[in-house]
């Protein structure tokens, strides 16, 4: 797999790039070596055979047939063991002079050409065939003068050099992947830590940094760069945040002011039609109120993140209590309240903010399902986790809305007219972030479950 | 009553001060944490509000002194932070109750009247029966009685009643009631308790030509023989 992910690497397909380039370039170098060494060589030989055989001619010429003859007997006792090939027939083969008896049978002549092999049957003294070249030339009255050289050497030669080639490519190859790998592999590591890092970030973690290696090279600059994006996102993120907090701060207290002095008029007030508009005008100042405080306490459990308040306790009664609470409110809307609670679940955690967020879920519930439609609270443990399920058969969420229903002040479309602040499930994620829990939304075909899953070491069962 | 207050927000203090003068209580006021220690520790007083952050000594230091010397006067903190942390750990410290800035002069109010009575109530609390009006609670028997009729409750039906009985002629915020009969401090959207509280009614108000269980607008709910 890791071999696999490496493969599909940008820095892996440019280290592949410029090793065909390499490769490229090596087998050119190659080919021309092979080309100035084989080559000039095997055209050397045939130059010397052709001379040769221009030199026998006009002997020929000169002297017929005797002379010739004569001159290719001296020319091969000359050479007792050389390399050069002499065979000179009659009409029907019959040899009249030259070191070897037999004219070759293996090979075609081409353009006068002829590659053959020197053994036995041809007369040859050595053991080991040889490898060899000629020119054949016809004398004028259909005799036949061949001219040749031993070119077992020249062959070995080329045959090294072929060699020294294939093996040379092959190794180029072998380095090339070696070291494209190990390029590659130091390059994606990095690359890798710095995806790693942004995907923990992008996952909530905005305190982490990409690691900054201090050899000050490209990697270096992108990661500091990218810390201080990070840093500049993170300041952004605080300013908005305290501003929307700080104005929930500085007007809390002026409203409160202005929620008491209307509570004070209203005990002066003497009409009753007055009264109800004044004592509306506090119910408004309140759920005013109370929309600051939730904004605030959002942003501080996000910010303290701590376990301070942290115990044990019973959550099994915790939501026995919570639906006892709202049982009325629904049996009052005609709602079914049903509740499958599992006894003996322990819980470690804030007991009032679980209890806060479990009344959000089950408030909201009963708001968003109509009349005669059915809420349920189930407890149980679900294989080492523990999970607490609200389900209604209400309105629902889109699928495509149920991320967004927990940013702040976020409502679903069709719930705007009902009342609601758009908090109260920021509030759920705030709490369940710091009980590291899990809050998940799904369909209830028609309605709405919302699930929170506690990891076994904050929720369990005890045994009893 | 006679109320002693250490607040070093001029603002908070000021209306504070000025609202329970209005109530016609006698308010002494100190600014620093210090001079409200003396105060405290030297002159006699109903209920005490201590802020929790103040100059020359904090809120729950100035409790933890008072304490040790054996004054078992009622205190309500008040505190600017609202974490619930807070909150547990001012009653632990030795706090009758806790506020959090801004609060509602009502719900202030509602919780003096409630820690005075509480103050003063002090070794009676091996109470057994409970009356306002013709309304009758046996705490032993865990029977309730409207005259000669007898009214079944649910548990916590009987718990909301009996503190409301307990509590019989003052106002109880709905804030107090969860706090004291739910035992949950927490903010609900609905006004849930009043659910409670209407069907509490239909059974022991209902067929009697005396309603007992009042709602006071703002407020919360009382329980009073007078209209």
């Amino acid at each position: 797999m890791k071999i696999l992910r490496l493969l599909r690497t940008s820095t892996f397909q440019l280290a592949v790039m410029y090793m065909v380039l390499f490769a490229t370039s090596v087998f050119i170098l190659m080919g021309f070596i092979y080309w100035a060494t084989a080559g000039y060589m095997s055209s050397q030989t045939d130059e010397t055979i052709e001379a040769e055989i221009i030199g026998l001619a006009e002997q020929y010429q000169r002297q017929g047939l005797n002379g010739l003859i004569s001159v290719i007997r001296e020319r091969v006792a000359r050479d007792p063991n050389g390399k050069a090939v002499y065979l000179f027939t009659a009409r029907d083969f019959i040899k009249l002079a030259g070191n070897i008896n037999k004219w070759p049978e293996d090979g075609e002549v081409q353009d006068g050409w002829l590659n053959f092999t020197l053994n036995e049957n041809i007369g040859w003294s050595d053991i080991e065939p040889r490898p060899a070249r000629a020119r054949v030339f016809i004398v004028p009255g259909g005799l036949r003068l061949l001219v040749g050289r031993d070119v077992h050497e020249f062959m070995a030669l080329k045959e090294l050099v072929e060699r020294a080639i294939n093996f040379g490519m092959a190794i180029t190859f072998a380095l090339a992947m070696f070291g494209g790998i190990m390029m590659s592999r130091s390059t994606a590591k990095r690359i890798e830590l710095i995806n790693q890092t942004s995907q923990k970030i992008m996952k909530g973690n905005l305190s982490l940094r990409i690691p900054d290696r201090g050899t000050n090279d490209d990697f270096d600059q992108l990661a500091r760069n990218l810390n201080e994006m990070l840093d500049k996102i993170v300041q952004l993120m605080d300013g908005i945040r305290h501003v929307s907090d700080n104005i929930a701060h500085d007007l809390r207290t002026p409203l409160t002011r202005l929620r008491n002095q209307l509570e004070n008029t209203l005990l002066s007030v003497e009409r009753d039609s007055d009264r109800q508009k004044v004592s509306d005008a506090v119910a408004e100042a309140d759920q005013l109120l109370a929309t600051f405080n939730a904004l605030l306490r959002i942003a501080r459990l996000e910010v303290s993140n701590k376990a301070s308040n942290f115990i044990k306790f019973n959550l099994s009664e915790l939501v026995q209590d919570a639906g006892e609470l709202y049982e009325a409110l629904a049996e009052d809307k005609q709602q079914q309240f049903v509740h499958a609670i599992q006894d003996n679940i322990d819980m470690i955690g804030d007991r009032d903010l679980i209890f806060q967020t479990l009344c959000n879920l089950i408030d909201n519930a009963i708001k968003y399902t109509p009349e005669g439609g059915q809420i349920s609270l189930t407890l149980q443990q679900k294989d080492k986790n523990v999970c607490l399920t609200v389900a209604d058969s209400g309105i629902g969420i889109p699928e495509d809305e149920r991320d967004k229903v927990f940013q702040r002040f976020y409502r679903v479309a069709k719930s705007r007219s009902l009342p609601g602040n758009g908090l109260g499930l920021s509030l759920v994620l705030a709490v369940m972030d710091i009980h590291h829990s899990k809050v998940a939304l799904s369909d209830n075909q028609p309605g709405l479950i919302v699930e929170l899953e506690f990891p076994a070491k904050t929720a369990f069962k005890t045994v009893s | 009553m006679r109320i002693l207050v250490i607040e070093d927000d001029k603002d908070v203090a000021a209306y504070l001060v000025n609202g329970l003068k209005e109530n016609d209580h006698v308010v002494d006021h100190s600014a620093d944490g210090k001079a409200g220690l003396l105060l405290a520790a030297s002159e006699t007083y109903d209920v005490m509000i201590i802020d929790r952050m103040l100059p020359g000594m904090d809120g729950l230091s100035i409790i933890k002194t008072i304490r040790a010397t054996g004054n078992q006067t009622p205190v309500l903190i008040l505190s600017a932070l609202g974490d619930v942390d807070d909150r547990v750990e001012g009653l632990r410290g030795g706090g009758d109750d806790y506020l959090t800035k801004p609060f509602s002069y009502t719900e202030l109010l509602a919780r003096l009247e409630v820690l005075v009575r509480r103050g003063s109530n002090k070794g009676n609390d091996k109470v057994t029966h409970l009356s306002v009006a013709d309304l009758e609670m046996d705490l032993l028997a865990r029977t309730v009685k409207r005259g000669s009729e007898k009214i079944d409750l649910q548990p916590r039906e009987f718990r909301l009643l009996e503190y409301l009985m307990k509590h019989a002629g003052q106002v109880v915020t709905r804030t107090m009631l969860l706090e004291q009969v739910w035992d949950y401090h927490f903010d609900p959207q609905t006004n849930v308790i009043d659910v409670h509280i209407s069907r509490l009614r239909s059974k022991i108000d209902k067929d009697f030509p005396k309603q007992l269980l009042q709602t006071v607008r703002g407020a919360g709910y009382i329980l009073s023989e007078d209209p």
